[in-house]
């Protein structure tokens, strides 16, 4: 058992998959020199060295789009993007390249690229540092997207996500880097499955990433309440893992879906009707979410919060699919 | 390097190989005209006709090993690296058994055999990969050259600039060769560029560039293999500006409202082929026959793909899911 903080645990990961394979290499804006923006990779320039921890310039599309080449030319690159945000820049590159050329190609080119960024809101960063736009790409086919919300998914889940053929997002919420746990060698995560974090039989609590901790402590407030709050931690955002939540809605019959990103079009909404396609005869309640209110987010912080998913919105909720 | 790789020797032999490279193309896409009026191929269909000297003379300076990146009017690229003219019409008409399994079309034509890394169509976009397999070739420590084809409308875009200054800055074997046909679609280089020549901006990014005529195929072909074997020496990027012009439409689509058809008929007199024929009789480098020779067993290869094509099969819709991803992790 060793104390991580979800940084060093993710950290961690990269360091092994680069000692395991010399094809592994880490690519993204101040990974090196600097460190990383969010101290992840900070020591592995002296440790690896400039070719393989390689800073690059500012050009998101260029680099991203560099690293699914490097993918299709044998290697198993990890392209860091800076923030979600900065994403949008790489989106021509993730969506029209990354995702198709496998399909594209007829089988014969493949690109096993991970992409990881920060993701997420609660920093007083305002509008065009805070969004939460995984749910955006988990509507891509072609590629698998990955939410880690606790130090054990941020050590675990790079192994596996640089074994798949395919590319792979991982969207890391800021607001985790500094977590901490407990983590037993050695961590084997599946990046398939849905993962309950809190058994319970009266209402299912759907979630993930930055989200998952408000959501566990809610939770424990509806517990107070004499309701027993099972919460599923959803980790793999495409492809979903529709059996683990309908076996859940299965027992519990009532469900409310906390998503950080908007509520039009947005992931919860995905998983609301694949649950009235799927488990409509099972339910006992209209189906609830609490997600981002639909602004930009500002910097204030008052009116951050306020456009955040947060426990007591998530318990009044709860509360409300139970007919209280 | 050898002089194998630098010098060009116009002897018959060679004479022959560049006027059957320039032809191939040339009547493989006549004959793809053609198909697609008779509606056997659907979609957008992009011809290269009258820019043939471009891929032929740098094809010449690349070994197989080096990867080729191509745009949508890729064919004559896919033919040249080595891609059989009967996977490339199957692909043309959807069948399984075209270069992309029918799952590309004419845009998207790939072959791993041959390093044909697309048939990529969105502008620009083919530019970074290129310069990602070639940063994959020099972290492994192998020596290739990756090879990355696009029109001048690319340099408008964002990912031209970030690639090569990403290809400069990290000394990766590059060859960016610019198609400069003077026409993004239908708008005038002068109308989208403050700085038309695209190979001073190039040379911005302290990358060694040179522009050549693109209707010459022997002037690509030396330009190529000297930029190639400079590649392979020091291996920095190189960029090759060809100025050439397109004959046809943008696609089957475009009524050409943009450009005087007498400007085309002009260009068409400087056609590469026409050109490098009659230059290569008169000095001897071709006879006669030779140019008929050639002339037969490229038309021989082209029917014989359109009948492959024809005989083809389609994939069964039951497979329309197939290679959307990996059936398992490795």
């Amino acid at each position: 058992m060793t104390t991580l903080t979800y940084r060093e645990a993710m950290r961690g990961a990269i360091r092994k998959a680069m000692q395991e394979d010399d094809r592994v290499f880490l690519m993204g804006e101040d990974v090196g020199h600097y460190g990383g923006c969010y101290a992840v990779s900070k020591g592995l320039l002296d440790e690896f060295g400039p070719e393989r921890i390689r800073d690059t310039p500012l050009s998101e599309s260029g680099f991203t789009g560099a690293g699914i080449g490097a993918a299709m030319g044998g290697m198993r690159p990890i392209v860091e993007v800076m923030t979600c945000n900065f994403s949008l820049l790489s989106l021509d590159q993730i969506m029209n390249n990354a995702a198709t050329i496998r399909h594209m190609s007829g089988g014969q080119f493949n690109v096993p690229v991970v992409i990881r960024m920060a993701t997420g809101g609660g920093r007083q960063l305002a509008a065009q540092h805070s969004h939460s736009l995984e749910g955006w790409y988990a509507h891509i086919p072609g590629i698998r997207v990955l939410a880690p919300a606790t130090v054990e998914d941020a050590a675990g889940m790079l192994g596996p996500a640089l074994e798949d053929p395919d590319p792979v997002l991982i969207f890391e919420n800021a607001l985790l880097y500094n977590e901490s746990a407990d983590v037993a060698e050695p961590v084997e995560v599946d990046i398939d499955r849905a993962k309950i974090r809190r058994e319970g039989s009266d209402l299912t609590l759907i979630t993930y990433g930055g989200s998952l901790g408000k959501t566990l402590a809610a939770a424990e407030e509806l517990g107070s309440a004499a309701i027993s709050a099972e919460v599923i931690d959803l980790r793999v955002l495409r492809p979903l893992d529709d059996a683990t939540i309908l076996a859940s809605l299965a027992k519990t019959r009532r469900c409310v879906i906390v998503d950080e990103g908007w509520r039009s079009g947005s992931l919860s909404a995905e998983i609301m009707a694949r649950i009235v396609e799927q488990g409509f005869w099972n339910l006992d309640a209209p189906l609830l979410r609490v997600c981002s209110e639909e602004v930009p987010v500002p910097y204030a912080k008052h009116l951050e919060e306020a456009a955040l998913p947060s426990i007591a919105k998530i318990v009044a909720a709860g509360l409300l699919a139970m007919g209280r | 390097m050898s002089e194998r790789t630098t010098k060009v020797h116009l002897n018959r032999e060679h004479c022959r190989k560049l006027l059957h490279q320039m032809l191939r193309i040339r009547r493989f896409e006549e004959k793809c005209a053609e198909l697609y009026t008779q509606e056997k191929i659907r979609g957008f269909l992009h011809l290269y006709i009258g820019e043939e000297a471009v891929a032929t003379g740098v094809m010449e300076a690349l070994d197989p090993d080096d990867a080729v990146v191509a745009t949508y009017r890729e064919h004559g690229h896919a033919l040249l690296k080595g891609v059989s003219a009967d996977a490339i019409m199957a692909e043309m008409y959807g069948k399984q058994e075209g270069c992309s399994r029918g799952r590309g079309g004419s845009m998207h034509l790939f072959d791993a055999a041959t390093r044909f890394y697309g048939g990529n169509a969105i502008v620009a976009g083919g530019l970074p990969i290129a310069v990602g397999l070639a940063l994959a070739d020099k972290l492994a420590g192998r020596d290739r050259v990756t090879a990355c084809f696009f029109g001048e409308g690319a340099a408008a875009e964002g990912e031209f600039h970030e690639s090569l200054n990403l290809a400069a800055l990290w000394r990766l074997p590059v060859l960016f060769v610019c198609e400069n046909n003077l026409f993004a679609m239908g708008t005038a280089l002068e109308l989208s560029e403050s700085e038309t020549d695209i190979s001073a901006k190039a040379a911005s990014y302290s990358m060694n560039s040179e522009a050549v005529d693109g209707m010459d195929v022997v002037a690509v072909e030396v330009a190529s293999r000297r930029a190639v074997a400079a590649i392979r020496k020091t291996g920095a990027a190189h960029f090759l500006e060809c100025r050439t012009y397109r004959f046809r439409a943008h696609s089957m689509y475009d009524p050409q409202l943009y450009r005087a058809k007498e400007e085309v008929e002009e260009w068409k007199d400087k056609g590469p082929i026409l050109r490098f024929r009659k230059w290569a009789l008169n000095a001897g480098g071709l006879r006669e026959e030779d140019v008929e020779e050639v002339e037969a067993e490229v038309d021989r290869e082209v029917a014989e793909a359109v009948a492959f094509a024809e005989a083809g099969t389609w994939e069964p819709v039951e497979d329309l899911m197939r290679d959307a991803g990996a059936e398992k992790r490795i």
